[in-house]
């Protein structure tokens, strides 16, 4: 197997706050291969983004790592400041944002913001990075490329500018890029297109995806493997045709029974019941076991199990199949 | 608060103590409680007011009496014995020997009653104007915004002093210093209605669609009156802001048009007549005269400015 | 674009228009301009030829046009007080305070600025707070006690600058100007300090809270995730977003300078237009008075038009939006 470009081991993101400390990301692990898609799903305020913003270093104070170690293409990150990190950014690893509305700066041109950030990164002349950006550009499939350069972010449309939003994220040619809900704000006809052009880019590259999403329907249309979030730990981890078909997590399970997928047929949509608890308010034990329909009393009085090294779920009864289907 | 002796089966007597347990237990409170600015502030302004109040009975003398003043004891210096009559004066004596500590209580007097009335007056108008614009849109709202945008493009104290400068000219001259006082308050009352009917207003719009005006309406009652009663609770806590932080700049504004000597005559001076009269012995050494007043000046702009800007944040955690 | 300037310019005009009217009516009203100009000994026959003379009798739009065509060639009446032309008067005047308004201005933006991004960037560092306390005592203190303040410091006690006047000035045409003289320059010092310190301090407010507000946008944190430099974020990317809305107030704190150098040279006994309104108002000398209110709005008024001017040139977006929505 060859190196993993992301390899998080036990990262713990910690809040102190007035009421004690919250743990948004509490014991995570997960690698991703070169151009693999690594989908991280879970409710709002499960830590997924969290995670995403402690790879990448944009942590907003307080919240800091606490604990755990961040590996990029073999070199440790976790613990580089101002700079060091700084350079990492865009060039190692590239973000792409929910919202393309808000991501990019109004009163720039697409252009200049294209070649600060490779001017930033890549020791060229500026001829050169405007006629990088420029391809850039027409990479991510925007008609007349050399001509858009100089518009400005409000003369595009919304999934136009989640195509400017991924070149910019991809011109210094970064062997990662974290897609934060990179659909969620787009219109349901573009969400695919996006996600196709994500996906092939990173395929072409071999560039590695942390695609963050609470959607269902685009971890199974993107994903190779999925990491399912829950109330800061990692819940489930597999390859997405494990996970979908044969979930092992209760939490996993209902999930995918709460989400409407063509393949299923009309069965009825299933709700799990409840919310998922808040950060200053966990549960003893497992954090799931007040929704979970298969809790016991293990599951009341001890946290839930760590991950088996890389696959499976946290939990301490995982279904079997024949129950999933239930 | 003191315990009421109240009848056993009054209906106050459950309703009022619930009422006021709940209000001693809001954020509101909670915040002032644990914010020293705003209790220390709060303290000065109270103090100041009660000051400015019971002047008469606090200061040691009356600086307006001329029976009382002994040109003798012109230029005392602070908690020095006067060489001439060996009175003593805390704060020293100006030119004519009058007690600073009594003219600067008497001087706040006059300064804290323009600003109030100022204020006062300013809310009166703004929230009426802003009402009637906002009830009855059409013309009037367009004339009276229109009149705001063009005043609000002007500062304040420009509008005022020009207020001040016009009804000086109509006032005759023998009537011009009795009247000086209320032509001040006026004056700055005119110059800072705006933003007060701004609010009342955005208020008045948003309820004047609610269905109970409507259904009002349709039985025939249009009466603005009932309108205000639901409005008034609405922009309370904006309006209360506003007033606050006008204070502050009332009282600025009362110094600074008194100081330039467009405000309160020298025959009713208030603090800003003093610093102006203060200013003209700063060159011969009697720094006392100038400084007692501007520091007085100071602690009260400054500590409702701060009860101001803690209010607004307390009132509405959005604008933080 | 072309129709909104037009529109603005309308807009100008009608607000001049209500001044004149205000200012006309004040002219017109308050107190007899008969009485005012004539003396104690007059007969019935001088105040009919007066009265022919003014135009006063004739009906009131008539008069209002035609003080209007006055206004707009200079010609304001004469001085009740010193007998002269009310325009040779202000023109004596205006270099004064203009040269202080100017020295003024620039000092109350450039700290105001530099303040503001430096309190917005360091938001809790001890620098910050500190200049952020005293910014609330600045804004509490009265112009005229820091002018006084400033006198007893660097004149009664240190004898280091001029407490008053403009010391010597050089006539270059019709301007006199203080600024070729040492002693011309080391009279603006104070006045200056004092009529742009409150500016100064509203300004960095403005800018430090705009800047936060700014510092918070997802195009910051995306251009942070790009690995742009620190000074490339905060100035390139924060700084020109926070001008545009700092770039209004900023135009009316110039009005207000223009306004408040009343106050700052009534205490330095500056001799600029300023005094003359103040002595006017004392003297209820009303020409001066009406030209004084009719020239100040039209400094407002213009300033007001340019800033919505400058608008255009720093957002596209305006661009946009009024030629093609509009």
């Amino acid at each position: 197997m060859t190196q993993s470009v992301l390899s998080i081991r036990d990262l713990t993101v910690e809040i102190p706050t007035r009421h004690g400390i919250l743990r948004p990301v509490d014991g995570v692990s997960y690698d991703i291969a070169p151009g693999e898609i690594l989908g991280v799903v879970g409710e709002s305020g499960a830590g997924k983004s969290m995670a995403g913003n402690a790879v990448i270093g944009l942590l907003s104070p307080p919240a800091r790592i606490a604990k755990g170690e961040i590996h990029v293409n073999g070199k440790r990150i976790d613990h580089l400041k101002g700079d060091a990190m700084r350079r990492l950014r865009g060039k190692e690893i590239g973000m792409v944002f929910q919202d393309p509305l808000t991501s990019l700066n109004p009163l720039l041109r697409i252009g200049d913001q294209l070649t600060e950030t490779i001017l930033a990164h890549l020791d060229v002349s500026r001829s050169e990075a405007e006629k990088r950006a420029v391809a850039a550009l027409d990479e991510v499939g925007i008609p007349g490329a050399a001509e858009r350069i100089t518009s400005y972010p409000h003369e595009f449309s919304g999934g136009m500018r989640q195509r400017v939003v991924i070149a910019l994220a991809l011109c210094a040619e970064p062997s990662l890029i974290i897609a934060d809900e990179p659909t969620t704000a787009l219109d349901v006809s573009v969400q695919a297109q996006i996600i196709a052009l994500l996906k092939s880019l990173c395929k072409e590259r071999g560039t590695a995806v942390m695609l963050i999403t609470h959607d269902m329907g685009v971890i199974a249309e993107a994903a190779d493997r999925v990491a399912v979030m829950y109330a800061g730990k990692l819940a489930e981890l597999g390859s997405v045709r494990d996970v979908l078909t044969t979930p092992r997590h209760p939490y996993t399970d209902g999930l995918m029974g709460s989400t409407p997928l063509a393949s299923r047929g009309k069965k009825r949509l299933h709700q799990i019941p409840g919310a998922m608890p808040r950060l200053d308010n966990l549960p003893d034990g497992c954090a799931f076991h007040p929704r979970c329909p298969f809790a016991q009393d293990t599951c009341r009085a001890d946290p839930a199990p760590k991950l088996s090294d890389g696959n499976g779920a946290a939990c301490w009864f995982p279904l079997s199949h024949a129950e999933a289907v239930a | 608060m003191t315990e009421m002796p109240l009848p056993p089966d009054a209906p106050i007597a459950v309703k009022d103590p619930s009422r006021l347990s709940l209000a001693l237990q809001s954020d509101f409170i909670y915040t002032f409680k644990h914010s020293p600015v705003a209790i220390v502030s709060f303290v000065v302004v109270v103090l100041m007011v009660l000051a400015a109040i019971f002047a008469p009975l606090i200061a040691p003398y009356n600086p307006f009496d001329p029976a009382s003043l002994d040109l003798m004891n012109g230029f005392s210096r602070p908690m020095e014995p006067n060489a001439f009559t060996g009175d003593t004066f805390w704060l020293g004596t100006d030119d004519q020997g009058r007690d600073v500590f009594s003219t600067i209580l008497y001087g706040m007097r006059i300064s804290l009653f323009v600003g109030a009335a100022a204020v006062l007056f300013a809310m009166v108008l703004g929230i009426t104007l802003g009402l009637l614009a906002g009830y009855l849109g059409g013309w009037t709202e367009t004339i009276i915004m229109r009149v705001a945008d063009v005043q609000l493009t002007f500062p304040a104290i420009l509008v005022a002093m020009l207020i001040f400068g016009v009804a000086k000219g109509i006032t005759p001259v023998e009537y011009r210093d009795q009247m000086a006082i209320w032509v001040l308050i006026i004056a700055i009352g005119l110059s800072d209605w705006v933003q007060f009917a701004r609010v009342v207003r955005g208020a008045t719009l948003v309820e004047k669609n609610k269905e109970y005006v409507q259904a009002a309406r349709l039985i025939g009652r249009t009466s603005p009156s009932i309108m205000l009663k639901h409005i008034l609770p609405n922009v309370l806590s904006p309006v209360l802001v506003i007033a606050t932080i006008s204070l502050a700049l009332a009282i600025i504004a009362e110094a600074t048009l008194s100081f330039l000597g467009v405000g309160a005559p020298p025959t009713q001076p208030s603090l800003g007549t003093l610093i102006r009269i203060g200013q003209g012995f700063l060159f011969s050494g009697e720094w006392w005269i100038l400084l007692f007043p501007a520091v007085t000046l100071l602690a009260l702009a400054l500590s409702v400015n701060l009860l101001g800007d803690w209010l607004r944040d307390a009132l509405n955690p959005r604008l933080r | 674009m072309l129709a909104y300037i037009i529109q603005r310019v309308a807009q100008s005009a009608l607000v001049l228009l209500i001044v004149g009217l205000v200012a006309f009516s004040m002219f017109r009203f308050v107190g007899d301009p008969i009485d005012n100009m004539l003396g104690q000994e007059r007969t019935q026959a001088d105040i009919e030829r007066l009265r022919t003379q003014l135009g006063l009798d004739q009906p009131f739009p008539v008069q209002y046009v035609k003080f209007l065509t006055g206004a707009v060639q200079g010609n304001f009446g004469v001085s009740y007080r010193q007998g002269r032309p009310v325009s040779d008067i202000l023109m004596e005047r205006a270099p004064a305070t203009l040269e202080l308004a100017a020295v003024s201005g620039f000092l109350a933006i450039a700290i105001g600025i530099g303040l503001g991004v430096f309190t917005a960037i360091r938001r809790d560092g001890f620098a910050a707070n500190t200049i952020m306390s005293l910014s609330l005592i600045g804004v509490s203190l009265p112009t005229f006690l820091i002018g006084i303040l400033l006198i007893y410091l660097f004149s009664v006690e240190l004898g280091w600058l001029p407490s008053f006047g403009r010391g010597d000035t050089v006539r270059i045409g019709g301007w006199t100007t203080g600024f070729l003289t040492e002693s011309g320059l080391k009279a603006l010092i104070l006045p200056s300090i004092t009529l742009g310190l409150y500016q100064m301090t509203l300004i960095m407010r403005l800018v430090r809270s705009e800047m936060l507000e700014v510092l918070r946008q997802d195009y910051i944190r995306f251009a942070r995730a790009r690995g742009l430099r620190d000074r490339a974020v905060n100035f390139r990317h924060a700084l020109k977003n926070t001008l545009v809305p700092v770039i209004t107030v900023t135009g009316l704190q110039l009005g207000s300078i223009i306004a408040f150098a009343i106050i700052t040279e009534t205490v330095f006994q500056w001799p600029g237009v300023g005094l003359l309104f103040i002595n006017a108002i004392q003297f209820v000398d009303i020409p001066v008075m009406a030209a004084y209110l009719m020239l100040i709005s039209v400094m407002f008024v213009g300033i007001n038009l340019i800033v919505d001017l400058l608008y255009f040139s720093i957002d596209p977006r305006l661009r946009a939006d009024r030629t093609k929505a509009h």
